[in-house]
């Protein structure tokens, strides 16, 4: 099962190569475009990928399974509020997350639990200002309170679709 | 301390099976954020209050890049008349669903789960933007 997705990650790389290929042929201006984005787009995410490498390895360390479980299965509420704290608090692009998410789902994490941290990770605390900035304070509160009730929504959605 | 360093492997295992993955995404989020410019999206807004929300949800689902980018398109498309439910379901989509790294989600937390968070996304998008203008007006 590793190895099927392990070749069909490099094979998406491949296929993704094949299109900056025919778009080099095709739009070179697009290419040096989208190829000057990807460096500025890995640069920044580096230290994210650092700080994700880091708690990946002290998830795995601290957090074993059955304690896990055992902890989660004594409060539901805290399991929904450490997907809605951990989604806004975390940092950097959703798929830097997957992995850890992966491994957390093995210990004891629901589908409902992930797609509600996923969701949260939508409602970005340092970007507020900015957003403020363009759509009024009235209007982000509201879109953030919103997001953070549907976030539940969606999460009990998954969970019953996924039979968990 | 055996403990630590069994972790410290496991991660960079894990990590190893990544990086492919996450080259790819990256690559495909640059070259389509090049590719969709801004004017794009003032284009195709009719000012139908009905289709343009749907519109701006399949425009922010399809979209990627970081959220300020959305904020200033909303910014934008609300200066040139677009409605704010439209608006409201765009920013929302753009952050919620992510059709490009789809393919890296489905691999790391299953197909199934994938498919479903995203198509989910998708509807309560429109959602939070019908909840947000309505308390919006309202308060």
């Amino acid at each position: 099962m590793k190895g099927k997705k392990n070749l069909a990650s490099w094979l998406f790389l491949l296929v993704v190569g094949g299109v900056y290929l025919l778009v080099g042929i095709t739009m070179p201006l697009v290419f040096f475009q989208g190829l000057t984005v990807f460096v500025q787009v890995f640069s920044r995410i580096v230290p994210v990928l650092v700080f994700v490498f880091v708690l990946m390895i002290l998830t795995d360390y601290f957090i074993k399974p059955k304690a896990l479980a055992k902890k989660m299965q004594k409060s539901e509420s805290k399991k929904w509020l450490f997907a809605v704290a951990g989604g806004i608090l975390s940092t950097g692009a959703a798929y830097l997350w997957y992995p850890l998410l992966s491994e957390l789902k093995e210990k004891g994490l629901s589908y409902g639990h992930i797609a509600c941290f996923l969701y949260n990770r939508a409602v970005k605390i340092p970007l507020i200002p900015m957003a403020v900035f363009y759509f009024g304070w009235k209007y982000m509160l509201i879109l953030t309170v919103v997001m953070v009730f549907v976030s539940f929504i969606q999460g009990v959605i998954i969970e019953k679709v996924m039979g968990e | 301390m055996s403990n630590f360093f069994r972790s410290v492997s496991k991660t960079l295992k894990s990590f190893k099976n990544m990086i492919p993955l996450l080259f790819g995404t990256v690559l495909l989020i640059s070259l389509v954020s090049v590719l969709i410019p801004e004017s794009f999206f003032t284009s195709v807004f009719s000012g139908n209050l009905l289709i343009d929300p749907l519109i701006g949800d399949v425009i922010g689902s399809i979209s990627t890049g970081n959220p300020v980018t959305s904020y200033i398109f909303g910014g934008e498309l609300l200066k040139h008349g677009v409605s704010l439910l439209a608006v409201t379901a765009f920013l929302v989509s753009w952050v919620t669903v992510g059709l490009v790294q789809l393919p890296f989600e489905a691999a790391t937390l299953g197909k199934k789960f994938a498919l479903l968070r995203n198509l989910s996304a998708f509807f309560l998008s429109i959602l939070v933007a019908l909840l947000t203008v309505f308390l919006w007006g309202i308060i």
